[in-house]
């Protein structure tokens, strides 16, 4: 957490953008340089003894890129896909190289400029697991915004995510 | 002259090290005392590159002791000398020294020099032991000597001209490196012709240059850098001659030789008195004759004992570096490849805009027409695709270089005499697949001298030829590419391979087994049939590795053997690891892709052949074996409602040679699937290989057979242990 809360601060504080999008009620944001496209829910290809919150890997133009429920990935309560369902297709560099990742998500909400400033640490008053995801809370327009860390989000090397495999 | 070299470095790395293959492959076809001129200059040039290369980018080390590598070879190319066998393995260690320094270059680390120290005394000694005033090896010396200046006879090609080279450029930097007033350049009209025969565009002056200043050859050698293949130049140093002759009068000489230059130009300051002058004269006589009597008479020796050890350090440490640097490497393309890509693209434009035309104002009358620019399109696709693969495709030349050298070497350690053979070099493979089959072939060729071939005694007892043959031979068959090992040893031992496996409990004793079988026993983990572990093989880096390698390749290996005739290693690769043969097959809603390499036979499942071992693993009765039977959609835990029905499909697959039945619903069809990383956004799922995409643009996963293999006798042994402890 520390080195989270020295990162938010020693960042610029230029105005950042977020995109924001809306899921099971609460508005979550991502930086908008890390999204790639949007892209509506198509069926995808399952990938054998992934975690239930991978739903698979599909075609984008010539990539294979895994699709992650994002609900699924919170806990949260399992919905129906819909035509409306979105599909974030978000990027990011690792010392590997650019890596692509799709999160499903209920509804694409907006835009917001955001300056660090801004910025509050999450309060540390439950032990969620989920909290590594996020990178600090905003307040735009009386609002809460979410605003979530997309390098954990989409790190497959982290632990945590082998002890949410099935049949370990 | 303000360019970032550091940009070529690369490049220059790439050339030197082919210049150094070109070397050590010419080394290698010599044969002492029938030299063929040829073949000397091929050496020659290779290494007057380097040279030349080292010493623009500032590699003062690899430029150095090149030099005194190529002095030696151009005494050999000028007939003043005989090529012996001594040279020859001087001047392999010198590649291998050579090859080293530039891989710890290029790696940006600093060269070890000890080595090239080493070489360089030995290269100096025979070089001084002939030297009396020849003057080509002189010129090594005099960069030594400190001289007050430089006699420099440049005489140009006509044509210099046109190659964009400037004299006067080059002599304006001289003046920038040593100053205005210490040069002086004395133009001859010697060669000049006939008013009417002057061509402009060619450069008739030849010129002298006298730098009258203590400079290190190497400090004024750069100007001439780039044109020295196209001019005769000469460095003679300014000590000798100018105290001679200072002597008995310096002024009026230097006027004389400098008949050009205007009586005011000042005089050198450095001009030697007549005590200095007297002093460097003998200073530059004296050192080269103590250093030629000692070095001589211990260089003999030295080569020869410092030659075994010395090869074997420096191969070991050549192939590191070598694995170092072919990751990211890049490729060279022959520009035909290039040109044909180039003519496909634009036909590709070219139907591109053709259908977009079509596209703009379409209706129904045009269908024939687009159905037409469809078909081109997918033409087009097809044929730019198959030129896109060759051009990662690379001669296996590229592999089979390393071996003549390595054959020299081994058979020189084991005292065989082999002569090796290699057919089929122009065989073109996957640069990715040749960089991955090099390790496991070294080891097949070591294993063949060392284990195939028989000792020279042992052959002459046998009625054969002294000399043992090893043969390379690599050719394209459907689509793949097959390389074979052949020796004409004494083949492999039934017995002893059945002893072994039976003392490793690898196979029962009794057990009947086909010599073929036995033969195979050899790839088998922890099989070693060498009596003593000798240096060359048997360190238990063994077939089985050989073999795995192979596999993950997606190809075989494969031995036959006739006692006393030798045995033959069948290694079958596919082309290219970026597209696979695949086997479509359907289990619940998805689609997977077996590799058809891997599928033996596939049959209708019948339920009545099936036994259950303990309740949990299946297998099934094929004719007079027992093979175990996998069901996909419980190794993937994919749901789906049991299927009842009698239709499901046995795809009999064999891995690490072993079958497995893997239960399918249906097969679909076969077709060639482009192989994408399904690492490169996820991570590696067990039993996948990788994944494609299908001509409806949808995801299919490819089958990793021998992962599955593992996963079936993991599973077991999972459930064996539940069993216990319940």
């Amino acid at each position: 957490m520390e080195a989270m809360n020295e990162q938010i601060s020693t960042e610029s504080d230029a105005e950042q953008q977020y995109l924001t999008f809306i899921m099971a009620g609460e508005e979550y944001g991502v930086d908008i340089l890390a999204v790639q496209e949007i892209r509506g829910w198509e069926e995808s290809t399952l990938i054998p003894n992934a975690p239930p919150y991978i739903k698979g890997v599909i075609n984008l133009r010539g990539t294979i890129v895994p699709i992650m429920d994002l609900r699924l990935r919170f806990g949260l309560e399992k919905v129906e896909y819909s035509p409306v369902t979105v599909v974030i297709i978000l990027k990011f560099e690792t010392e590997k190289g650019e890596r692509v990742m799709g999160i499903v998500v209920d509804a694409v909400s907006d835009v917001y400029s955001i300056s660090d400033e801004e910025t509050r640490k999450t309060p540390e008053l439950t032990e969620d697991s989920n909290s590594v995801f996020i990178r600090g809370l905003v307040n735009v327009n009386d609002k809460m915004i979410i605003l979530l860390d997309v390098e954990s989000l989409l790190s497959f090397e982290k632990k945590a995510l082998d002890q949410l495999l099935p049949g370990n | 002259m303000s360019v970032d070299l550091s940009q070529f470095h690369q490049v220059f790395f790439e050339e030197s090290f082919e210049g150094l293959d070109v070397m050590e492959s010419q080394l290698l076809d010599l044969q002492p005392g029938d030299v063929d001129s040829e073949t000397v200059n091929t050496i020659f040039r290779a290494a007057h590159s380097i040279k030349g290369g080292a010493g623009t980018f500032g590699f003062m080390q690899i430029s150095d002791f090149t030099h005194v590598v190529e002095t030696l070879l151009d005494e050999i190319r000028a007939g003043q000398r005989e090529m012996e066998q001594l040279y020859v393995d001087l001047f392999l260690l010198s590649v291998d020294c050579l090859r080293s320094m530039l891989g710890s270059l290029q790696d940006g680390s600093e060269p070890d020099m000890t080595k090239a120290a080493e070489l360089k005394i030995q290269f100096q000694a025979i070089l001084d032991g002939e030297q009396e005033a020849e003057t080509s090896a002189a010129e090594v010396e005099c960069s030594e000597t400190e001289s007050i200046g430089w006699h420099i006879c440049f005489k140009p090609d006509v044509d210099i001209l046109r190659t964009g080279n400037e004299p006067f450029r080059m002599f304006r930097e001289l003046v920038d490196i040593v100053g205005a007033s210490y040069v002086e350049v004395v133009p001859s009209f010697d060669t000049l012709p006939e008013f009417t025969s002057l061509n402009p565009e060619e450069c008739y002056l030849q010129w002298d240059i006298y730098v009258r200043k203590a400079v290190e050859q190497q400090a004024i050698s750069p100007v001439f850098e780039w044109v020295e293949d196209e001019c005769d130049i000469t460095y003679t140093p300014l000590t000798a001659v100018v105290t001679a002759k200072a002597d008995n009068n310096p002024k009026q000489d230097m006027e004389a030789a400098t008949a050009e230059s205007t009586a005011d130009s000042v005089m050198v300051p450095e001009l030697p008195e007549d005590d200095a002058g007297a002093e460097l004269t003998t200073s530059t006589a004296t050192p080269p004759i103590p250093a030629a009597s000692t070095t001589q008479a211990s260089s003999d020796k030295a080569v020869s004992s410092a030659a075994p050890s010395a090869s074997k350090n420096t191969t070991a440490k050549s192939a590191k570096s070598g694995n170092k640097s072919g990751e990211g490497s890049s490729i060279r393309v022959s520009i035909d490849k290039v040109d044909s890509l180039i003519n496909m693209v634009g036909e590709l434009v070219i139907t591109q805009s053709m259908l977009g035309q079509l596209g703009q104002d379409f209706d129904m009358s045009k269908l024939a027409r687009l159905q037409e620019g469809l078909s081109q399109l997918e033409q087009n696709t097809r044929e730019l695709q198959e030129s896109v693969m060759k051009i990662r495709m690379m001669p296996i030349s590229f592999a089979f270089s390393r071996f003549p050298r390595l054959v020299r070497d081994l058979g020189g350690q084991l005292g065989k005499k082999v002569n090796l053979i290699m057919l089929g070099e122009n065989t073109e493979l996957d640069k990715t697949v040749m960089e991955k089959i090099g390790d496991p072939l070294v080891h097949l060729v070591r294993n063949s001298m060392d284990h195939g071939l028989e000792t020279t005694a042992k052959r002459l007892a046998a009625g054969k030829s002294e000399q043992g043959t090893i043969t390379l031979n690599a050719f394209h068959q459907g689509g793949n590419i097959v390389i074979e090992i052949k020796d004409d040893g004494a083949g492999l031992n039934e017995e002893k391979i059945l002893e072994k496996a039976i003392q490793n409990g690898l196979v029962a004793e009794g057990q009947p087994l086909s010599s073929e079988e036995i033969h195979n026993l050899i790839f088998l983990p922890g099989f070693s049939t060498a009596d003593t572990v000798s240096d060359i093989s048997g360190r238990g880096v063994g077939m089985d590795v050989v073999r795995r390698n192979i596999n993950e390749l997606n190809g075989t290996i494969d031995v036959t053997s006739k006692p006393g005739e030798g045995s033959t290693f069948t290694i079958r690769l596919p082309l290219t690891l970026a597209i696979l043969d695949g086997q479509l097959v359907q289990v619940g809603d998805e689609t997977y892709i077996f590799p058809l390499v891997s599928i033996v036979e596939s049959i209708q499942l019948e339920k009545k052949s099936l036994n259950n071992i303990t309740g949990s693993q299946q297998v099934m009765q094929l004719r007079d074996e027992y093979i175990p039977i996998v069901r996909l959609d419980e190794v993937f835990n994919l749901d789906r409602p049991a299927s009842e029905s009698d239709e499901e499909m046995l795809v009999v697959v064999e891995s690490d040679n072993e079958k497995i039945g893997l239960v399918v619903d249906d097969l679909l069809g076969q077709q060639q699937v482009v192989i994408k990383s399904l690492e490169q956004n996820y991570r590696r799922v067990d039993g996948i290989s990788g994944a494609t995409i299908l001509g409806d643009g949808t995801v299919a996963l490819i089958i990793d057979i021998s992962s599955i293999g593992r996963h079936t006798s993991s599973i077991t042994a999972a459930q064996k242990t539940t069993e216990q402890a319940a």
